[in-house]
């Protein structure tokens, strides 16, 4: 059957005078377009399963080079285990260390807004730690250090009656929640430094919050306010969708290992 | 027998399906590079529209094809695309296949195996994009796995893009096929033979019944 040719045309001349003798005629000859769509279909169905281990040996092959690279480049290469750039409004919110305020109120004894000196002055603990992104990407082993988040409780004196904090970002718009219970964990801190170093604009300086245990988007950047309340408000991405409570690993169906220190 | 000055290669619905599905394409690339680039992140920020305005384009992007199956000119060139012929064998393996010396038809293997990479690629990309998107109904290895395989693949579809773009910018007329709908005859001989031959004969076969029925009236 000639099913390429509609049927009220026939088929078109094959000795025509201008052609070649063997000319082709279009629409004749191997079905090799769709074994080139379904072969893309299965090795892209073979990749999703077996992804995760070609990103780990990618990842061995690739560490050495990666962390040796003065010119960023590296950067582009795909499913590279490094920190990516995520900021949820129109331009980056600029504090420096000399006109940085933590403002922390609510349901606290004490109300009261601390400058970057004042955080410094503070017991400082450190961390070292994962960084686990919830879209996939984890960077291993991130030295961390700042004012832990119950000292800092301790510091403004909780109220009765409090049960969940408040995250504001300076940057405007993020939000994020703990209850009182998480934020009492001694692996949550007001980071100071990140990566062994004072947390840079990019990855939300000069303070951030760093929650170990949990995803990454609860480790609120560029953070401005910390509120005590009665109840847990969702924040940014938690009225997106995503989990509140976002256990590394048993949240938002994910199954990652723990952060390890 | 006169040859028609120009043929027609592109009906009106499928240069609207060309253009709707590259408008997509740049809207994926581009807010891709917005994404994904650290650099340019940094410039606009908004993350979450960006995302939206590429999860919504991506999706998009298969949609005019579909429509597109509406039409006889689209199906019809689809079937061609699919067929390989021995010559499209020999064209992809000379070195002179830019002579014209070997015969091909509407498309040259090239452009068939652009054309069938795209098909597969979108196809992919919506599959992985969806569960990069709806992550939370999928075991975790797969969440990594479809972000390696969109990742790599994006890259690839980024070179395809770009070499297509590349191509059709060195030949006048292979855009005006596609601006107009028509080239030159004569430049439909030079790299289309075989369908040059076809298309003419069947013109002036439409012509010639078109005359007999008006003199016959």
């Amino acid at each position: 059957m000639n099913r390429q040719w509609d049927d009220d045309e026939r088929p078109p001349p094959r000795d025509h005078p201008d052609l070649p003798v063997d000319a082709p005629i279009d629409g004749e000859g191997r079905p090799v377009g769709r074994r080139i769509v379904l072969s893309m279909l299965g090795l892209g169905a073979l990749g999703v399963v077996f992804g995760k281990q070609f990103q780990n040996v990618q990842n061995d092959v690739l560490a050495p080079v990666v962390s040796h690279d003065p010119t960023g480049l590296s950067n582009l290469l795909p499913a590279v285990d490094r920190f990516r750039y995520y900021n949820v409004t129109d331009s980056e919110p600029v504090r420096t260390a000399s006109d940085y305020k933590l403002t922390v109120g609510g349901l606290v004894d004490r109300p009261m807004t601390l400058t970057l000196a004042d955080l410094q002055a503070m017991p400082q603990t450190t961390l070292i730690k994962d960084f686990q992104c919830v879209t996939g990407w984890r960077v291993p082993q991130v030295h961390w250090s700042g004012v832990a988040l119950p000292d800092l409780l301790e510091h403004v004196g909780v109220q009765k009656g409090a049960s969940a904090l408040r995250f504001t970002s300076f940057d405007g718009a993020y939000t994020e929640s703990l209850t009182l219970a998480q934020a009492q964990r001694r692996d949550v801190l007001v980071a100071l430094q990140m990566l062994g170093k004072p947390v840079t604009r990019d990855h939300g300086g000069p303070v951030r919050l760093y929650v170990a245990p949990m995803y990454g988007y609860k480790s609120c950047k560029w953070l401005g306010g910390i509120e005590l309340a009665s109840e847990v408000t969702p924040g940014y991405w938690e009225d997106l969708g995503y989990d509140v409570d976002a256990w590394v690993g048993k949240s938002n169906g994910r199954g990652d290992d723990a952060a390890t220190s | 027998m006169r040859l028609p000055a120009k043929l027609l290669r592109f009906t009106r619905g499928q240069r609207w399906v060309h253009r709707a599905t590259a408008i997509l394409m740049g809207i994926c690339l581009v807010t891709a590079a917005f994404l994904y680039i650290d650099v340019l992140s940094q410039l606009t920020g908004h993350r979450a529209l960006i995302e939206w305005i590429h999860v919504i384009a991506g999706i998009g992007l298969p949609v005019p094809a579909l429509i597109g199956l509406g039409s006889k000119a689209f199906r019809n060139d689809a079937r061609i695309l699919n067929r390989f012929s021995r010559n499209d064998w020999r064209w992809l393996r000379s070195r002179q296949r830019r002579d014209g010396g070997i015969a091909v038809g509407k498309f040259n293997a090239g452009q068939k195996l652009n054309a069938n990479f795209q098909l597969g690629a979108i196809l992919v990309m919506l599959g992985t994009g969806l569960v990069m998107r709806f992550a939370n109904h999928w075991p975790i290895s797969l969440r990594t796995g479809a972000t390696f395989v969109h990742d790599w693949l994006a890259y690839a579809v980024l070179a395809a893009v770009l070499g297509h773009v590349w191509m059709a910018n060195r030949d006048p007329n292979a855009l005006r096929g596609m601006r107009t709908g028509y080239v030159p005859t004569s430049w439909a001989r030079r790299e289309h033979l075989v369908w040059a031959v076809h298309e003419s004969a069947r013109v002036s076969e439409r012509a010639a019944t078109k005359k007999k029925r008006t003199n016959v009236s």
